[in-house]
């Protein structure tokens, strides 16, 4: 035991320590802050599972479920690198890969300028949480110049044989300047369990390189599931988030993208899928830093029985970033009448010459639509599917790697069946 | 084919349809006409079944079965089809795959097997050609963008491939030019069969010059004023709905 202490360089120990004050400072959020004013994690706070380490029986299962074939694939169960379940046997040339926890004993390159570094933990209570408890994770770090074909899987999962746990699972991606890869990150649990799974990813985009973020979430339906996604994008670089969501009894994104240099695009699409009294929310925001950057975000939700979503946007446009171009929309379907969504457009523009749109609509299914597709002869249930799969086409069609996608569609279909019943 | 008594049917607790008697026997073509208002596109929207239109009285046999008591997209895999007036826009849905399944749907339903995604490209190229229409449609959204005529096209294309039993053309005619009406004609007639019945609804005389009826029906505040041969249609061009509203206004006082 005190031999593993001794190997925790300080620079991680003041970092967890900064984690830890602050959140001891601010501890859970409530919903008097703006932030949070549509989303009670009280559940969360009251729950107080134990923190979880390590494999356990149904690990190995989980991950076979969800494996992509043909991919680089990094385990972290309950927050630790597990290399016995990853697939590390092909690894192509400029992609490295580091569990934390040795990366750090072993000073691995960019660690420590990069871990706890890309954002600043003060606005987010559950990353200050999470990086109180830094001690393992994965770091993927793709070479200047290298363009990794094979798709690079992170597959998080978190659970015990026991009671319910949480994690604070923790993910590093540094992309060098005219690197290209794509990392999907999935989140997974035994269905039914409950469990706490908070989870921190940052992403540093060098100098135009190109990063496509793939983010799956399926865990279990009783669940509580905090993310945060943080990515910096250097001059000329390209980021895309895609996130799909469709697990958790309580869910919170926070996707934090800084253009932080000329030239930079981004893309963040999602589409999220809840029922029962579940609820999704997701928060985003877009700090154009810098001239010439470009944003696209559109988000779209499907909501049934007494589900809850929560869709706020926010776009900064600081002074020195003319000539931006951001469009942001946001639509929900809302297939009860008992749904509900709170969508906010959160623009703050301070220089003068840019371009941002932004667009939000919340509707039904379009019954005359639904009318045509079954004077054609599909049943009401085929007909609605083909609608819902129209409606989250455009988020699905950007998943550009074709075993994910299948997997990811799957699911999706699987649940509307299981779960989005119809109004007669 | 379809026996039609006594139907009557509200929209928005407003009576359209006020008692139809209509039989339409196998192989035959009726037309329906009437000015606007007069409750043809309400019958034909009867007919298929859309939630809108309540039916408070009457009966619907078709093929022995009761019409009226089945959903909209057991109808249609019975082999009721119905053209469009208005052709919705789906945005993302492709039309050829839509098209696919509504066929598989009914195949399956017939006892047939389904077909692939090869045979069903044979099928359709086959019916593209017939009908003179371009491939450009298949993979666009269904009706999305389309113009006016392209959407009543492709509502033709689409029963052609679906090949139903009893078709009902809701003025598929309207807005159309005349080569887009030939289009529409020659497709219809390309399927005319003695297994095979329609009803076509229609404001104007034009369409029966290419599709040329075996009844023609008057239709006007809900009831069927006047029934005859072809030449029914055109004495109505000669001397318009005038001459059969006053007739139908008497009948109800």
């Amino acid at each position: 035991m005190e031999a593993v202490v001794q190997a925790v360089p300080a620079w991680l120990k003041e970092r967890r320590e900064r984690g830890a004050s602050r959140f001891a400072a601010v501890g859970f959020p409530t919903v008097r802050q703006e932030d949070w004013r549509f989303t009670s994690v009280s559940p969360i706070a009251e729950s107080a599972f134990p923190l979880a380490r390590g494999l356990f029986t149904r690990a190995r299962a989980l991950v076979e479920a969800v494996s992509v074939p043909g991919s680089v694939r990094l385990v972290v169960c309950n927050g630790e690198f597990l290399p016995e379940l990853s697939e590390l046997s092909t690894l192509p040339k400029g992609l490295k890969i580091a569990g934390l926890r040795d990366g750090a004993r072993d000073n691995a390159d960019g660690l420590e300028q990069r871990l706890a570094k890309t954002f600043d933990i003060d606005a987010h209570p559950f990353a200050a949480l999470n990086t109180s408890q830094l001690d393992d994770g994965v770091a993927v770090f793709i070479a200047r110049g290298a363009v990794i074909e094979t798709p690079i899987h992170i597959v998080t999962i978190t659970g015990s044989d026991a009671g319910a746990v949480t994690s604070h699972p923790r993910v590093l991606v540094v992309a060098g300047e005219h690197s290209q890869a794509r990392i999907a990150q999935t989140f997974v649990g035994e269905p039914g369990a409950r469990y706490f799974t908070n989870s921190v990813a940052e992403v540093v985009v060098g100098d135009s390189a190109v990063i496509d973020f793939y983010t799956d979430q399926r865990e279990s339906e009783n669940a509580f599931h905090v993310a945060n996604l943080q990515a910096t994008v250097a001059a000329k670089g390209v980021f895309s988030s895609h996130a799909f969501l469709t697990g958790a009894r309580i869910m919170r994104h926070d996707i934090g993208i800084a253009l932080n240099g000329e030239g930079a695009d981004c893309t963040m699409n999602g589409v999220y899928l809840a029922d029962g009294d579940r609820l999704m929310d997701t928060h985003t925001a877009l700090d154009h830093a810098m001239p010439h950057c470009t944003s696209h975000e559109l988000y779209k939700g499907i909501l049934g029985g007494k589900a809850r979503a929560v869709f706020n946007g926010r776009i900064i446009v600081r002074l020195d970033a003319q000539k931006t171009d951001a469009k942001q929309t946001n639509r929900a379907l809302l297939l009860s009448d008992e749904a509900t969504i709170n969508s906010n457009p959160q623009l703050e523009i301070f220089a003068d010459d840019v371009k941002c749109t932004h667009g939000a609509a919340v509707g039904q299914l379009d019954e005359e639509a639904m009318f045509y597709l079954m004077a054609r002869g599909l049943t009401r249930v085929e007909a609605r599917d083909m609608m819902l799969h129209a409606f989250a086409g455009e988020v699905l069609d950007g998943l550009t790697i074709p075993a994910l996608r299948e997997q990811i569609e799957s699911n999706f279909f699987a649940l509307l069946a299981r779960d989005v019943q119809l109004k007669s | 084919m379809l026996e039609v008594r006594n139907l009557k049917v509200r929209v928005d607790d407003k009576e359209i349809l006020r008692g139809v008697d209509l039989v339409v026997k196998a192989g035959e073509v009726h037309a329906m006409m009437g000015p606007n208002g007069s409750g043809k596109s309400t019958l034909a929207r009867a007919l298929a079944g859309h939630p809108g239109y309540e039916v408070t009285d009457g009966t619907a046999i078709y093929q022995g079965h009761d019409l009226l008591d089945m959903d909209p997209d057991e109808r249609a895999r019975e082999g009721v089809f119905m053209a469009f007036q208005y052709p919705v826009e789906i945005p993302g849905v492709n039309n050829a795959y839509f098209l696919k399944a509504a066929l598989n749907a009914r195949r399956k339903h017939q006892g047939l097997d389904e077909l692939d995604a090869m045979d069903f490209m044979k099928v359709v190229k086959e019916k593209l050609k017939v009908l003179h229409i371009d491939d450009s449609m298949l993979q666009r959204s269904v009706n999305e963008g389309f113009s006016g005529g392209e959407k009543k096209r492709n509502e033709i294309f689409h029963m052609a491939v679906l090949e139903p039993t009893l078709a009902v053309l809701d003025e598929t005619d309207s807005g159309l030019d005349i080569d887009a009406l030939r289009v529409v004609a020659d497709g219809v007639n390309a399927m005319r069969s003695p297994e095979r019945s329609f009803v076509v609804v229609t404001h104007y005389q034009r369409l029966l010059n290419y599709i040329v009826p075996d009844y023609v029906h008057v239709l006007s505040d809900g009831r069927i004023v006047r029934s005859g041969g072809r030449e029914l249609a055109l004495e109505l061009e000669e001397k318009g709905y005038g001459w059969v509203e006053p007739a139908a206004a008497g009948a109800r006082k």
